[in-house]
């Protein structure tokens, strides 16, 4: 560049130079000789400035390559398309995953041949959280795919395996999954299809994740065709917890309850409402369950009671639009920033609705469907004073030494409510079960909020149990969120799950 | 020590390894870092060049020569041990001879040419050598005799370049020429990768788009450096308007926006008018909005480029795998032969630049882009430096294409702009590509030795004289002239 810039003070002087000439004939003589040079230097200062322009996009082009590198190119690389891992695992030792209380969930085994293999000491009870790796990846053996086979360990150490063929130790990944917690939840759910979520309200931290039907990670490869086939309609490959898109039922009056109270700051405890079993709404009827007529209302007995013609009427008098922006805020329609893999809950009201599909959905039917995990994500935010904290599973990475390679911390996704109204809320799920649905709770030695939901799927009235909740309601530790597919209602099948999971996790 | 006992020394050391297993394993392990610096070595002293005075240029030049040599003597050893092939040692005794060769010939026939640009020629063909050798040895064998013989023919283009003096005044000729070759490849030309720009010669497939890009140069500068009365400019933007469409009826996006590109920015410099600039831009901004509305290959550029993630089984294949080798390479790269590039669909040709950054590491890569900076940069000072106005134009229009072209394909295969579909200058494999690249290098060279030659021969005494002395020369001559007429007036 200097040289550039020199040439052109050259330039400049030569033409000044010209300049000094006076005298008609003799200047004319020196121009008609110098034409040359006139030439010579003519668009050179256009040429000058497209240089520059040139230079600084390629500079933006390498600035852009090293933040690709720099902050991108981890998680793309991580991409299960990318068939480059195959390679790594031929100098690198799989690393382990376990619980958050260091119990093996995964592991790799060198047989006698030689060969590699992953070995899943709890079988089927972690498997849609750790995942597999064959056919292709999935959980935290897809999510922490690179370091699992990138080895941090001392570099000598590993300079010394390349040279003698041996293979490196990956590192070790650590989740934030409970084993103890996770047992019991599998358990509890028994045969029935659903999903447990249960997470650390005020971290983000996922302590169990259970999805049933399920299969075995030991031995998926041989099960792989059975799986696929799936005869029984079972679809035990996916993680329903985050996966699988269910009506909310019930436990969807917290979001209707939530929007009434921004709506009416100051009058909604004077809210009232006699229910006589079965009320309608512009032609639209709405029955309670059983009909069972709950008589004078006010909010907080209303979703105690989870009266649905008292809900429907508290739907009519809500503003659409702020619905929806509040739905979006608690990530309906919106992409989560996790790293696990999962479905977009949905939420459809909106303007050009019609009262008979509002009705539905603020008793949670309707078009909206949500993810077992997006109403975990609903209880924990509500437990942890209004801020949504991002899911997680895994915790951080150690090499075979024991020395954290990278931490992973909390990430809060903002305060969705004020602290006030949460509290607000959590009063009303209190009394749920306290004198409401979820009363079986009401046993334990803490104090527990929650919401149960029965949430109808078909023409027949058969409906999913719902529980969503946290305990100790004073100081959160838990919140869960529990589906019992096509069980019955969430006060029978549900919460008896919550109950077992608050048991193990915080004592009677 | 007689070999026996090398052996066993080896053996005890080693245990029963084995050796060439070990030997390897140094060679690749270590040999990537050794390859990083030296190649930012070389890179450092394409830059270094402009603070040093003349003497120690010289000294740079050298330098930069024989890292040539060992990164070339390096990777060689790298592949061989790879896969003991003697093919290899073969390839690597013909490409030493060539580049010893090229570096020796270029310097004696073009007398004070810029040697900077000659070693940047010469290390890029060298790269392009050792990862087409390492993606597809069947396809270093053409390259080869593609670079050998057109770096013998391009010992010829200063005599051409000088004999035909007259090459400024074939103007529309140039135009007709493109155009037909254009046309005719619309008429005769396969299809290949989605853009219908090849034709098939006695077996040989070419582009001929590759050619046409030199002549079209010639083309604009020519009539740009007669006149740009808005009339001329008119009459040139016709014709220069029907090679962009034909090139855009035949799907040849990329070579579309180069030409339009050097079309514009001639136009730009030989008018000096930033109103054609600012027009054309906008122009080609209405042009480009109006193919991704028309053209469903367009829109799929597009969409590979904004999320290739969600396409990555169709549009966004190339892409997608073309971030994960650049990705999973790292700065230091996976080492040579120990990657997976021919993952990416045709990694030897548009992109090259991923399977580099994927085995020899990202950091080699923007060297790499550094090195072509300085190469665009040394066209650029010679351009300033012509004196007659087509070759100035010419030489700055050479330069825009090669720039542009090197901007197309690494940005493309790094997701910084939509993939067109070009190759990267020298590095990447393909015969039309290196021909027209060294054309491009040697008739700039060629340009400049005749403008030294011509204008300022007075001065020039030795061979070895740098552009800035030169230009020196030029100055104090000129001060001695007007001292001269003034000293005469006075009198």
């Amino acid at each position: 560049m200097q040289r550039l810039q020199t040439g052109r003070e050259k330039i400049m002087k030569l033409s000044a130079g010209e300049g000094h000439e006076t005298g008609k004939g003799r200047q004319s003589a020196v121009r008609s000789r110098f034409k040359a040079s006139d030439d010579s230097i003519q668009g050179n200062k256009q040429i000058l400035k497209v240089t520059y322009a040139v230079v600084i996009i390629f500079l933006c082009m390498v600035g852009y390559l090293v933040n690709f590198m720099v902050s991108d190119s981890e998680e793309i690389i991580n991409n299960p398309y990318n068939k480059r891992r195959d390679i790594l695992a031929e100098k690198v030792v799989r690393g382990n995953i376990y619980s958050a209380d260091g119990k093996v969930l995964a592991k790799t085994i060198t047989g006698d041949d030689g060969e590699d293999k992953r070995v899943y000491p709890y079988d089927n009870t972690f498997c849609h959280v750790i995942g597999r790796i064959t056919n292709s990846m999935t959980g935290v053996e897809r999510e922490q795919c690179y370091p699992l086979l990138t080895s941090h360990s001392n570099p000598l150490k590993k300079l010394a395996n390349t040279f003698k063929g041996d293979k490196s130790q990956g590192d070790n990944v650590y989740t934030t999954l409970d084993a103890n917690l996770q047992q019991i939840a599998y358990k509890a759910l028994g045969n029935y299809k659903g999903a447990v979520v249960a997470l650390e309200p005020d971290t983000g931290k996922i302590l169990a994740m259970v999805s049933k039907p399920d299969y075995n990670p030991n031995t998926v490869d041989n099960d792989w065709d059975r799986l696929v086939e799936d005869e029984e309609d079972n679809s035990a490959l996916l993680n329903r917890a985050t996966q699988g898109l269910y009506p909310p039922g019930s436990t969807f009056k917290v979001m209707t309850a939530i929007e009434y109270i921004l709506e009416n700051p100051s009058s909604y405890n004077s809210y009232s409402y006699k229910c006589k079993g079965s009320d309608s709404f512009e032609g639209n009827v709405i029955n309670c369950y059983g009909k069972e007529k709950h008589g004078e209302l006010n909010l907080s007995k209303s979703l105690a009671k989870s009266c649905n013609a008292s809900f429907a009427e508290i739907g009519m008098e809500l503003n659409v639009n702020s619905f929806k922006k509040l739905c979006e805020k608690f990530m309906f329609n919106k992409q989560l920033p996790v790293k696990f893999e999962y479905k977009k809950s949905r939420f459809e009201l909106d303007k050009k609705s019609d009262a008979g599909e509002l009705v539905q959905t603020v008793i949670g039917q309707g078009k909206t469907m949500i993810t077992p995990m997006q109403n975990a994500m609903i209880a924990a935010t509500i437990a942890n004073g209004g801020e949504m904290m991002i899911p997680y599973v895994v915790d951080h990475t150690e090499n075979y030494a024991g020395q954290t390679v990278k931490s992973y911390d909390p990430v809060s996704n903002g305060k969705i409510i004020e602290e006030d109204v949460a509290a607000v809320i959590e009063k009303f799920m209190k009394e749920v079960i306290n004198d409401g649905t979820g009363a079986s709770l009401s046993t334990l030695s803490y104090k527990v909020a929650g919401k149960t939901g029965s949430a109808e799927f078909d023409s027949e009235g058969t409906s999913h149990a719902w529980f969503i909740g946290y305990a100790p309601a004073k100081n959160p530790k838990i919140a869960v969120s529990i589906v019992v597919e096509g069980a019955g209602t969430g006060s029978q099948y549900a919460v008896p799950i919550a109950k077992e999971m608050f048991r193990q996790y915080l004592g009677e | 020590m007689d070999k026996q006992k090398a052996a066993e020394k080896l053996i005890s050391i080693f245990g029963d390894m084995n050796i060439i297993g070990v030997v390897h394993s140094i060679a690749v392990e270590i040999s990537k870092y050794i390859i990083i610096i030296l190649f930012a070595v070389y890179t450092w002293h394409c830059f270094s060049v402009f603070l040093n005075s003349i003497e120690s240029k010289e000294k740079i030049y050298r330098r930069q020569k024989s890292i040539m040599y060992s990164i070339h003597f390096i990777c060689s050893l790298t592949l061989y041990l790879n896969s003991l092939d003697v093919k290899i040692i073969v390839y690597y005794v013909i490409q030493l001879a060539f580049l010893i060769f090229a570096g020796r010939a270029y310097p004696f026939v073009y007398k004070g040419m810029s040697k900077m640009i000659l070693n940047n020629m010469l290390m890029l063909l060298t790269i392009g050598f050792i990862m087409i050798e390492r993606l597809n040895q069947s396809y270093v064998i053409k390259q080869m005799i593609f670079a050998g013989a057109i770096c013998f023919v391009g010992l010829f283009i200063p005599i051409i370049i000088e004999k035909f003096a007259y090459f400024d005044r074939l103007g529309f000729l140039y135009a007709i020429v493109g155009i037909l070759m254009l046309a005719l490849v619309f008429v005769i030309g396969r299809e290949k990768y989605g853009a219908k720009n090849w034709i098939i010669i006695g077996g040989f497939a070419m582009q001929p788009s590759e050619f046409v890009k030199i002549v079209f140069v010639f083309f604009s500068a020519a009539l740009f450096a007669k006149s740009t009365r808005f009339l001329n400019v008119v009459k040139v933007t016709i014709f220069a308007a029907a090679h962009v469409l034909i090139l855009v009826a035949e799907k040849d996006l990329g070579a579309a926006l180069i030409f339009y590109i050097t079309y514009l920015f001639i136009l730009y410099a030989a008018s000096g008018n930033s109103l054609y600039l600012g027009a054309g831009i906008g122009a080609g901004v209405i042009a480009s909005v109006a193919a991704y509305q028309i053209f469903t290959h367009v829109q799929t550029r597009v969409i590979a480029w904004r999320d290739p993630w969600s396409h990555i089984d169709t549009a966004g294949y190339q892409v997608a795998h073309s971030l994960f080798a650049i990705g999973t390479g790292g700065w230091f790269g996976m080492g040579l032969g120990e990657g997976t590039p021919k993952v990416i669909p045709v990694s030897e040709s548009d992109f090259i630049f991923s399977a580099i950054c994927e085995e020899l590491g990202a950091f080699f890569g923007i060297c790499l882009i550094l090195v072509e900076i300085s190469c665009f940069i040394m066209f650029i000072n010679i351009s300033l430096k012509m004196q007659r106005r087509f070759y100035k134009l010419t030489a700055f229009g050479l330069s825009i294409e090669y720039i542009f072209q090197v901007f197309l394909t690494i940005g493309g295969v790094t997701k910084f702009i939509p993939s067109t579909g070009v190759t990267l200058p020298l590095v990447s494999y393909g015969g039309s590509s290196i021909i027209s690249t060294v054309i491009l290098f040697s008739i700039i060279q060629g340009m400049y030795v005749i403008n030294g030659n011509k204008d300022i021969s007075r001065s020039i005494s030795k061979n070895m004289v740098s552009p800035r002395e030169e230009q020196y020369a030029k100055a104090t001559d000129r001060k001695r002239k007007n001292n001269e007429v003034k000293r005469r007036r006075r009198a």
